[in-house]
């Protein structure tokens, strides 16, 4: 693969899905990481050279296509300017990985998927990953309404079973993905694994769903970094009595360990920044009646 | 040998050392321009003329590289500046970068035969103002280079890697160098900060490297994207050095270090140097510099950090370290840099523990007095607690720069053999336990200096041309080396060629 050529213009966009208003899939040449790729690890994007670089979890790869695959919230100042920018055929400046442990799946025999909103992207090659190794393989996916819904057939497709859950009801059950997970602990008493997915909020719900049954429950975490090879140290997370660095030691780690309260504080370590980023980035823009709801 | 001049002695040099000119403190304070203005033309010889071309060099010997250190210094007082060039890159091709950062006192300044009893000769500002005449004139020497049919890995584009990169190109090896940032350079770009190590200058020496046929691929991430044993095997390289510094930096373990406002030096450094937030809101990446800046730690890091933050408009910035000044890690210069631009030391002073409001965010950090005890195992006296002395101190940013633990990558997903801490192990010639496969720097030693790095790049490379026959060109001269180790049927031991076996 002439990797250097491609790599001195940078990671090409060859496809481009919007799930809604702010969801949007990015699908990027990159053959080596295609091959490379494993459920749980995570790559991190500099659109230009002035951008900032942002880890995302890689939500799919295709080694025979040579493509890896993210979904990104416009949330930000960056991932909306992704938004607006990235059409198929143009470029990242920078894609690196695949970084972080893969996760250790095909020991569990029934394997609950939850993925929350964003979530549900990364949380689909550990759903194939399970089905592959021979697992029963529920999923629950939570969106907060039928709208925002995407990849329900790729769920379908993997998936013995399938749960989705959304806030207002609008689409399978009403409430939060904990309560397709009680539904799902309900049915089945011999569940041995959960991995979930999503915000910090839901996947400490997911952890106490589960800890009364001491089912082991794995949580990907996506805390702010710099670089993702274990230099800068801005990912550390508690987990139990040991600081670990997410990008190295994780992005997975025993939700039943994790000190999420610690995580989402540090989550909000830029809020400022950001804001005034953002702010000032839409200013410059004048974007019309967009990002209101 | 130098066309016989009158022979200087100690009393006909110039006695005082040539001083460099410096931006004024409190003006550099805030801003990243370079602190030190370089030598003029006239300064450097005046200062070349200090030196007393002794007979027994022991700045060569005090250098990691050895460089030819007199032998550059009569080509300056020739005024044959582009020959010094010549002399120093036959060892060293990052003159530019090495006359700014090594630590001259404790290598070659310090062993100066002159610093017996004046000032030793400014050997580092010397090599400074050779390389950066060579950058302004362009001078770049690519030597002929003969194609040895042989490629090689080298992981991480820092010091370590930029050195053994330079000496496989110029044995002819097909060099692909991997770095897992978007741009190349590891921590002359990512931690040494501008003001005393522009990233331009470094883009210029890698800008020769690539001159010489070297091939950086950045955006790899090696242990992940592919292993060190696929580039063995399946990707056909013949040898691999691996210099991917040591990282993972190390916190202390007292409460409040997940406050916000507690960050690693390497993530200032990082975020400020390579990622430019200095520079926000053209850049993006963010930074939320503190007003009260406590750094933990006196190495070289700290410095970086407290001036750092400084520049990034910090009112305060306290240096807390828990033993003196004298055991004080970093440079003399730099601990006097960071004092000349308002830097406050608080020496023998320890932190316990970090104070944070309702937000999280940093409100003071709790610190206890120590004392100096016995000498441990590092033959430094022990700083020891007082009982009853701890106090406050005011600050919203703690930073940490106490040093850096291995980074797991590779172990993770290579067979490497590692050493008890974590880091690679290898023999005296840096090959590690996988056979072609090499490694120097930090990952190996545990953080030290530029120069230290770049000595052990040239050293595995060194073991690495042994290891694929090439002749080393170096060992070509020393007779000394030749003579005691007699060479089989009348060839000398260095000339021999080996016969390569690939173990599969």
């Amino acid at each position: 693969m002439p990797d250097v050529a491609q790599q001195a213009q940078g990671f090409e966009i060859v496809a481009r899905e919007d799930f809604s208003e702010a969801t949007y899939l990015l699908e990027v040449r990159h053959p080596m990481m295609a091959r490379a790729a494993r459920p749980g690890q995570f790559a991190i994007v500099m659109q230009s050279e002035h951008g900032e670089r942002i880890p995302l979890t890689l939500a799919d790869f295709d080694a025979a296509k040579g493509t890896v695959t993210f979904v990104i919230q416009a949330v930000g100042k960056t991932t909306r300017e992704m938004q607006r920018d990235c059409r198929v055929g143009t470029r990242l400046y920078a894609v690196v990985g695949p970084m972080g442990i893969p996760s250790e799946l095909g020991r569990a025999r029934k394997v609950v998927c939850v993925g929350g909103g964003l979530g549900v992207a990364p949380v689909f090659p550990q759903a194939r990953a399970c089905k592959q190794a021979g697992a029963y393989v529920i999923g629950v996916v939570g969106f907060r309404s039928k709208e925002l819904m995407f990849w329900e057939d790729k769920f379908r497709a993997v998936c013995d079973e399938l749960i989705v859950c959304t806030d207002d009801g609008s689409a399978g059950i009403k409430g939060l993905v904990t309560a397709g997970i009680a539904q799902a602990l309900a049915k089945h008493a011999d569940i041995d694994e959960v991995i979930a997915i999503g915000p910090p909020v839901m996947m400490k719900g997911c952890a106490e769903a589960t800890r009364e049954r001491g089912i082991r429950t794995m949580v990907s975490l996506n805390p702010v970094m710099v670089d993702g090879t274990g230099m800068c140290g801005g990912c550390r997370v508690k987990v139990g009595d040991a600081v670990k660095f997410a990008c190295v030691d994780g992005p997975d780690f025993d939700g039943h360990q994790v000190d999420f309260d610690d995580l989402t504080s540090r989550l909000g370590r830029f809020k400022a920044t950001e804001r005034e980023a953002l702010e000032r980035w839409q200013e410059s823009c004048r974007m019309p009646g967009r990002g209101e709801a | 040998m130098a066309a016989a001049k009158k022979k200087k002695t100690i009393r006909t040099i110039p006695q005082a050392r040539t001083p460099m000119r410096e931006q004024d403190p409190l003006a550099r304070a805030r801003n990243f321009e370079e602190v030190t203005l370089g030598y003029s033309r006239e300064e450097a010889l005046v200062e070349a003329e200090r030196c007393l071309m002794c007979a027994d060099q022991p700045c060569v010997r005090g250098c990691p590289v050895s460089i030819d250190i007199p032998g550059f210094i009569l080509k300056v007082s020739e005024k044959n500046f582009h020959g010094a060039y010549d002399v120093i890159t036959d060892t060293n091709l990052l003159a530019s970068v090495c006359g700014r950062v090594c630590p001259q006192e404790s290598q070659c300044e310090g062993v100066c035969t002159v610093g017996e009893s004046l000032e030793p000769v400014a050997i580092g500002r010397l090599e400074r103002f050779v390389g950066d005449m060579a950058i302004r004139e362009g001078w770049a020497n690519v030597p002929y280079i003969e194609p040895a049919g042989l490629r090689v890995g080298i992981v991480g584009s820092g010091p370590a890697g930029m050195a053994c990169a330079a000496d496989m190109a110029k044995a002819g090896c097909e060099v692909v160098v991997y770095e897992a940032f978007h741009t190349p350079g590891g921590v002359l770009k990512y931690g040494i900060p501008d003001f005393r190590l522009p990233n331009s200058v470094v883009d210029v020496e890698i800008d020769k490297l690539a001159k010489l046929g070297i091939r950086f691929e950045c955006n790899t991430l090696v242990g992940r994207l592919f292993t060190v044993e696929q580039m063995v095997t399946e990707m056909g390289f013949h040898a691999v050095f691996i210099g991917t510094g040591a990282g993972y930096p190390s916190f202390m373990g007292i409460p409040g270090e997940s406050l916000n406002g507690v960050l690693s030096a390497n993530e200032l450094l990082t975020r400020c140097n390579l990622m430019r937030a200095r520079d926000f809101p053209a850049y993006d990446t963010p930074l939320a510099p503190g007003k009260r800046v406590a750094v933990i730690g006196a190495g070289n890091t700290a410095m970086d950090a407290m001036r750092v933050s400084l520049r990034l408009g910090a009112e305060k910035v306290l240096c807390l370290y828990r033993r003196t000044r004298a055991e004080a890690p970093a440079r003399a210069e730099e601990i006097h840099h960071a004092g000349e631009e308002g830097v406050e030391f608080h020496w023998l002073t320890s932190p316990v523990e970090i104070l944070g409001d309702a937000l999280k965010r940093v409100r003071a950090i709790r610190c206890i007095k120590m004392e100096l005890g016995e000498p441990d195992a590092s033959g430094r006296r022990r700083p020891v607690p007082v009982a009853g002395s701890e106090f406050e101190i005011e600050a919203d940013s703690v930073v940490y720069a106490i040093g850096t633990n291995a980074n797991p990558i590779l172990g993770q997903t290579s067979k490497l053999a590692l050493d008890k801490r974590g880091y690679i192990a290898t023999d005296g010639n840096l090959a590690t336990s996988i056979p072609g496969v090499f490694a120097g720097g930090d990952i190996v030693t545990g953080a030290a200096t530029v120069i230290q790095a770049m000595g052990a790049g040239r050293k595995a490379a060194r073991g690495m041309k042994a290891w694929l026959g090439l002749r080393d060109t170096e060992s070509i001269y020393e007779e000394a080396d030749a003579a005691a180790v007699p060479g089989a049927f009348g060839i000398p031991a260095q000339e021999r060629n080996h016969a390569r076996v690939r173990i599969a």
